[in-house]
């Protein structure tokens, strides 16, 4: 059955090649139809290899070194993706899906402009289906069959791990369509208002998946790994980062060139770098050139591959940026201070933001070719990362008011009055009465500052009361991801400063303190799952009269042979006691059992925002109701 | 506001930022990027500042592996290829492919006695990872 799915990925490739041609050569319904039947053969294709895996077919050397007849059904078909092949697959699938998509629902009016965008995104299809099909090819059979597979890397089998790659995918990749706009705009040399309200929506479309990727990874990474934290600066992490700020940048740029016809030629060059710093981001973690903690599948050989499509793709709309920018028209004219300058500060911010964290990423690389052995961390970041990001958010509340062409400035001395004085609350707050850092408690105050700023632009824009509800979509969007940044920065704040953690190492019946909470031992015992084995501790977690029963476990999978950590979460209502089980220690002759227990407050109300801002997103996408 | 002036006062701010960035990522780089110790290397060198948050690498010496009287804190010795050694102290869980024999790498401050206090190990999740900063152990004998 595997041959078919292979056939499929050449017919997708052939239509990928015809939807590329007759989308250059400007007939945009054939370009359309190409798009449609490319995407139609790739979803049999990726089909029959979900089936391959379901079946557990072991004659396909993907499915044998990457799943198991013992595996719950969910990880095998998630398995599908949850290896370098089957990714790359996906991959392909999601740039076809979206050429599909752009055919169905794009609305310019512009058929050469449509059906170049077309033909720009059949090609970058057939640059990923080349690569697939040339370079990691997932429907290789083996002769003979094993009998048994190796498994899935345990520590993928897992319910956010299932959604989190065709998440993050379906950001990364949404930006090739968001590419694939801002070229074919540069060919016309019309990067204008029809573009922007076009590119807006693809850029959203993209920019919401990526968020949620992004924060079902950060997730996945808390309670799996069981470190405790929720961000780790691992450079897998920075490459999936990058593009998410660079397509803030862009959602927010974009909208000037809608309203006003300006910074055309800098969204498109933001529509490009998107999806560049997205295959920039495989490329990082497909190379092996960095040293991660994520342990993916390494090739060099397939890195180079992707460097010479990152350089192909890049060179090719940097000429052509370079050609076509200077014909771009500038737009209304504006004062510096009004919302296009508020939003350029908006724009060199997250751009300068992202450059140092490509640094960090780089640096270590960097410094090995010049001979020394290097690695930036967490303190790098807080230092260089954290106060541009302060310096975003201090300005946000206050310029998000701003007219377009010149700002009405009367109101200045109340907002610098009122910012100061959330300042001086929450200074003596969080000195006096939280005992916490200053920074600390300016970065509460900050998130508050965005929280009260995003509810009072809301009441600012509906005049009166009763017409909050009736205003556009879009401005509850902003709303929503602007209070979600300002809960997201709040909830950030007060875990990374109010963690505790402790080790302990307990006999059953033994106990220790974290946060006021007891942890006692009960007992440890021995279970079996579908495809593991695993130690698990039961823990009574007491305080005053709250009491909860931990069960923290320790796998094991022979398949993989390998242990993975289950973490024990217990919800407090303000935060998460949480704890892993380490290994077995002797201790003076007598077994005790390790423990690693943190308590994270406010965990949720991190994640919270981060979907507030997701919604927010989905928000500012929904069609304005006609009046 | 003329075009042309907007624009110098745009390359400004932008300018400003970056080399703000730029000075900000330079110290930071200079005091944050982690300087990497084998024992071979530390020998050599010597010991880094006191306080100085720097990496420790190499493989640990089968048998001397030992926990503290609590349990919770387990100390173990770093060889290379060298006739030197580090002893590491780490407080907390082993990660999950620690073994006495394995390769690894700390992050951790050396504190007088050149012991080195451990607050994070690596050890990759895959069984066929080895740390990129490690040459492989001679099989002696």
């Amino acid at each position: 059955m595997i041959e078919l799915g292979h056939f499929a990925a050449f017919l997708a490739l052939a239509a990928a090649l015809a939807q590329g041609m007759f989308g250059l050569m400007g007939q945009r319904r054939m370009a359309g139809l190409a798009a449609y039947a490319g995407f139609a053969v790739m979803i049999l294709s990726f089909v029959t290899l979900v089936v391959a895996f379901a079946r557990s077919d072991f004659s396909v050397a993907l499915v044998a070194n990457n799943s198991h007849t013992l595996k719950p059904m969910i990880y095998k078909i998630a398995g599908a993706w949850g290896n370098h092949e089957g990714s790359m697959a996906l991959w392909c699938l999601v740039t076809l899906g979206f050429g599909a998509a752009g055919a169905l629902w794009m609305r310019t009016g512009r058929d050469l402009f449509e059906a170049r965008a077309l033909g720009i995104q059949g090609l970058l299809a057939v640059g990923a289906l080349a690569y697939l099909l040339f370079a990691s090819s997932p429907f290789l059979r083996l002769d003979p069959a094993p009998f048994q597979g190796a498994g899935l890397n345990p520590l993928l089998q897992d319910p956010a791990l299932s959604i989190h790659p065709p998440m993050l995918y379906l950001g990364y990749v949404g930006y090739s369509f968001v590419f694939a706009l801002a070229a074919a705009g540069l060919m016309e040399a019309r990067v204008d208002s029809v573009w922007a309200k076009e590119a807006r929506r693809w850029s959203l479309a993209a920019f919401i998946p990526l968020t949620l990727g992004i924060a079902l990874g950060s997730y996945w990474a808390y309670y799996e790994l069981g470190w405790g934290g929720w961000w780790f600066w691992d450079p897998v992490e920075n490459a999936s980062l990058m593009p998410w700020l660079i397509g803030a940048a862009l959602l927010h740029s974009v909208v000037v060139t809608e309203k006003r016809e300006g910074f055309g030629a800098w969204s498109a060059l933001l529509a490009v770098l998107a999806f560049l710093f997205s295959i920039m981001g495989a490329f990082l973690v497909r190379s092996g050139i960095l040293t991660s903690v994520h342990a993916f599948a390494v090739d060099p050989e397939r890195g180079m591959l992707l460097l010479f499509g990152l350089l192909t793709y890049g060179g090719f709309a940097l000429v052509l940026f370079a050609m076509r920018a200077p014909k771009l028209s500038g737009g209304k004219p504006w004062m510096l201070l009004s919302r296009e300058g508020a939003l350029m500060a908006n724009n060199i911010v997250l751009i300068v933001a992202a450059l140092t964290v490509l640094l960090g990423t780089l640096f270590p690389l960097m410094a090995e070719a010049a001979g020394r052995t290097i690695s930036v961390g967490e303190p790098y970041f807080n230092l260089t990362f954290t106060p541009m990001l302060a310096l975003l958010l201090l300005i946000l509340p206050v310029v998000q008011a701003w007219a377009w062409g010149k700002a009405d400035l009367k109101n200045w001395s109340k907002w610098a009055i009122a910012g100061g004085a959330l300042a001086l609350v929450f200074l003596a707050l969080g000195v006096g009465l939280w005992d916490i850092s200053i920074g600390a408690a300016l970065g509460l105050a900050l998130g508050a500052w965005l929280v009260i700023g995003a509810l009072w632009e809301l009441k600012r824009r509906a005049i009166t009361p009763g017409r909050i509800f009736r205003l556009p979509p879009r401005v509850w969007g902003m709303t929503l991801a602007h209070m979600g940044l300002g809960l997201f920065v709040i909830g950030a704040v007060v875990e990374t400063t109010g963690r505790y953690e402790t080790t302990v190492a307990l006999a059953e019946g033994g106990s220790g303190t974290v946060a006021g909470w007891t942890l006692t031992l009960d007992q440890v015992r021995a279970i079996e799952g579908p495809n593991w084995y695993a130690d698990r501790a039961q823990l009574t977690a007491t305080r005053g009269s709250a009491k909860a029963i931990m069960t923290p476990m320790k796998r094991y999978y022979p398949a993989a042979q390998m242990p993975t950590t289950e973490t024990a979460i217990h919800k407090t209502g303000t935060g998460d006691l949480y704890a892993a089980l380490g290994e077995q220690r002797m201790v003076d002759g007598a077994p005790r059992w390790v423990f690693r227990v943190y308590y994270n407050p406010m965990i949720d109300l991190l994640y919270f925002g981060v979907i507030l801002m997701a919604l927010g997103g989905a928000f500012s996408l929904w069609p304005r109701r006609k009046a | 506001m003329r075009a042309r002036t907007r624009r110098l006062y745009t390359f400004g701010i932008a300018a400003l930022l970056l080399l703000a960035a730029a000075v900000l990522a330079f110290f930071a780089l200079r005091e944050n990027a982690n300087l990497f110790y084998t024992p071979e290397i530390l020998a050599e060198k010597g010991q880094p500042e006191d306080g100085k948050v720097v990496k420790v690498g190499g493989w640990v010496e089968p048998g001397s592996l030992a926990y503290s009287e609590d349990g919770a804190t387990m100390i173990f010795t770093v060889i290379d290829n060298s006739p030197h050694t580090i002893r590491v102290s780490y407080t907390g869980i082993a990660p999950d492919l620690f073994r006495e024999g394995q390769g690894v790498v700390a992050t951790g401050q050396f504190g007088p006695e050149g012991a080195f206090t451990a607050r994070q190990i690596l050890a990759k999740h895959d069984e066929n990872y080895q740390p990129r900063e490690l040459k492989p152990l001679d099989v002696a004998g």
